[in-house]
């Protein structure tokens, strides 16, 4: 099978690099994909429309703001579904138990430095949200900086003691709720007599200008997304680690 | 096609980088395609994601430029801004405190292209949360069939379906069903084995529905017509199915009988 | 041109990580390998001036992904047969 499946491979390949003649030298500015009127706009226009220094968050929560709202459903929906999967499987065990259990006790050196660490962890996570506009960052880098701290309690300690923290009911809630944020303020600018997700509209509840309106609804949207992420990169380690019983795991 | 080796001079040190990206793409692709193990398939699905996302984060290059946030000169609430904004409201008071600089088109040329960053970002968030739900799925077949080696699984789902053709479920789904034979079994086996199965079998089955519609539906009917297939199960076990009732389905026949 | 080496070199560095994860037969250090493959990918979108998707990538693919695949693995057979 090893040799038979690598003619297919090889042929994609060759079609492939015969077609990467084609294809424009490195670092060219002059290339179609830097030329195109699109990204000059936003380049171009990203100060001026949003008053935000990084392009890359502005695009991603003001200009394809629709875009990253259903990436936020994606990760939702990937969160319940593995729940799905998982959740109350664990007893029916057919076949050999191949598999090695820890029976370590909570080392004293691991517990306390992560004790230590742990605050330090989340508060750069919200730093690296909120900084997003200035620096690189942003909603999913924070949000997956904080669910990596509540990973890293499940690691030192075992899974109850991260559990206790954020039960797997409260994840999905917040995980909701990150959702309503953002669909939220997109209705909410939607009422206010613009379209959807057309965050200039707040200026009327806001005491701020159209820019700075855009500016700071980028700031809910982030946090919206952060939420989202957080919870379900947990519910993801949770379930997986301890196959949906949510007892012992690693 | 190969004069003076142009196309290789081309392809391996012009544009050397795009030849990785697609010596990266293919080392995924077969490892999808021909590895056993089904965590080593999720890992060459990765792979395969990971150099699609390189290829096009490397198309948004370009020379000399920097990072696409805002240097100093252009950052929209940073002192070049301020101070360019309070010489033009000198004379004008209607406009704001200060006003974000506009770019010249000519200074674009300083920034990377944001655009395929966007669109990558949002394509790693989504390759994570379905490597997630892969390995969930790898776990859930650990569980149902103890191994996630594909050889190893295809026998033994095999076996499960040639099990499940012969319970009573199945019966009741599709009265005249043929059951499903394992690949053990030779396929030219005689016909008259096979003729006299399917006049053994059908007035049987075809009673069993009529006496099955006729009949109310209730627990005390079922249970008084339960011990009628078990009769019927012998006969069929025997000459169809070999290898499963003799290895793995006779304690369960057993166990439901 | 010490620019171009060095693209060079991580992207052959890549495909070396890239084969040793599938050919280990041990799969948490498959899980290993594949965590540098991340955080080289990484490195070369950092070079390159992709900082967020750089940043992204290291949180995401050496961070979670990793962890993700070595929480899986603890609970199915350690050793693959390919």
């Amino acid at each position: 099978m090893k040799w038979i499946s690598l003619i297919p491979v090889v042929a994609v390949g060759a079609l492939l690099l015969f077609a990467a003649t084609d294809f424009p030298e490195w670092g060219d500015p002059k290339s179609p994909a830097s030329q195109s009127p699109v990204s000059s706009h936003f380049i171009n226009n990203t100060g001026v429309d949003t008053e935000v220094p990084n392009m890359v968050t502005a695009v991603l929560a003001d200009y394809r703001g629709f875009d990253t709202m259903f990436e936020t459903v994606v990760v939702f929906i990937a969160g319940i579904a593995v729940l799905a999967i998982l959740k109350g499987s664990g007893r029916r065990r057919r076949g050999p138990r191949t598999t090695y259990k820890v029976e370590a006790e909570p080392d004293l050196i691991v517990t306390n430095t992560v004790r230590l660490v742990v605050p330090v962890i989340q508060l750069f996570a919200f730093y690296v949200l909120a900084h997003g506009h200035v620096s690189p960052g942003g909603g999913f880098q924070g949000g997956v900086v904080m669910g990596a701290s509540f990973i890293l309690i499940a690691l030192a300690w075992d899974l109850d003691h991260a559990l206790v923290r954020m039960s797997l009911p409260r994840c999905i809630a917040i995980a909701a709720a990150g959702i309503i944020i953002y669909a939220g303020i997109g209705f909410l600018s939607m009422f206010l007599g613009g379209e959807f997700l057309d965050y200039a509209e707040l200026e009327r509840v806001l005491p701020v200008s159209r820019e700075m309106a855009r500016y700071h609804a980028m700031l809910g949207v982030e946090i919206g997304v952060g939420f989202t992420v957080t919870s379900i990169m947990f519910a993801l380690y949770a379930n997986l680690s301890s196959e949906g019983r949510l007892k012992g795991g690693l | 096609m190969f004069e003076d080796g142009a196309i290789i001079n081309e392809l391996l040190i012009e544009r050397l980088n795009y030849f990785i990206y697609v010596v990266l793409l293919l080392i995924g692709l077969h490892a999808m395609i021909s590895k056993r193990n089904l965590i080593k398939k999720l890992i060459g699905m990765s792979i395969f994601q990971t150099s699609i996302i390189l290829f096009y984060v490397s198309i948004a290059v370009k020379d000399e430029a920097t990072i696409p946030i805002y240097k100093a000169e252009h950052d929209p609430h940073g002192a070049a801004s301020k101070a360019a904004a309070l010489e033009l409201n000198s004379t004008d008071e209607a406009k704001p405190l200060y006003a974000p600089a506009e770019l010249q088109p000519e200074e674009t040329q300083q920034y990377a292209n944001p655009l395929p960053h966007v669109l990558m970002l949002t394509a790693i968030v989504v390759g994570v949360a379905t490597f997630g739900l892969a390995l969930a799925l790898c776990l859930r077949i650990q569980q149902g069939y103890g191994t996630v080696e594909e050889d190893e699984l295809l026998v033994k789902i095999e076996r499960s379906d040639a099990r499940y053709s012969q319970s009573p479920l199945a019966k009741a789904i599709n009265p005249r069903r043929r059951p499903a034979r394992t690949s053990r079994k030779p396929r030219t086996a005689s016909k008259a084995t096979r003729v006299s199965q399917k006049s053994a079998s059908s007035p049987k089955s075809t009673g069993a529905t009529q006496t099955k519609k006729s009949a109310p539906k209730t627990k005390a009917t079922q249970a008084r017509k339960k011990p009628a297939p078990a009769t019927r199960k012998p006969a069929v076990k025997k000459s169809s199915v070999r290898k499963p009732a003799n290895k793995t389905t006779s304690p369960k026949k057993k166990g439901a009988e | 041109m010490g620019l171009e080496l060095f693209n060079t070199f991580i992207l052959l560095l890549l495909v070396v990580t890239a084969l040793a994860a599938l050919r280990v037969r041990d799969l948490i250090t498959a899980a290993a390998v594949f965590g540098v493959y991340s955080f080289l990918m990484c490195l070369l979108w950092a070079e390159m001036g992709a900082v967020d998707v750089a940043f992204t990538e290291a949180t995401v693919g050496a961070g979670i992904s990793t962890v993700v695949l070595v929480a899986t693995i603890f609970n199915l057979r350690r050793k693959s047969n390919d």
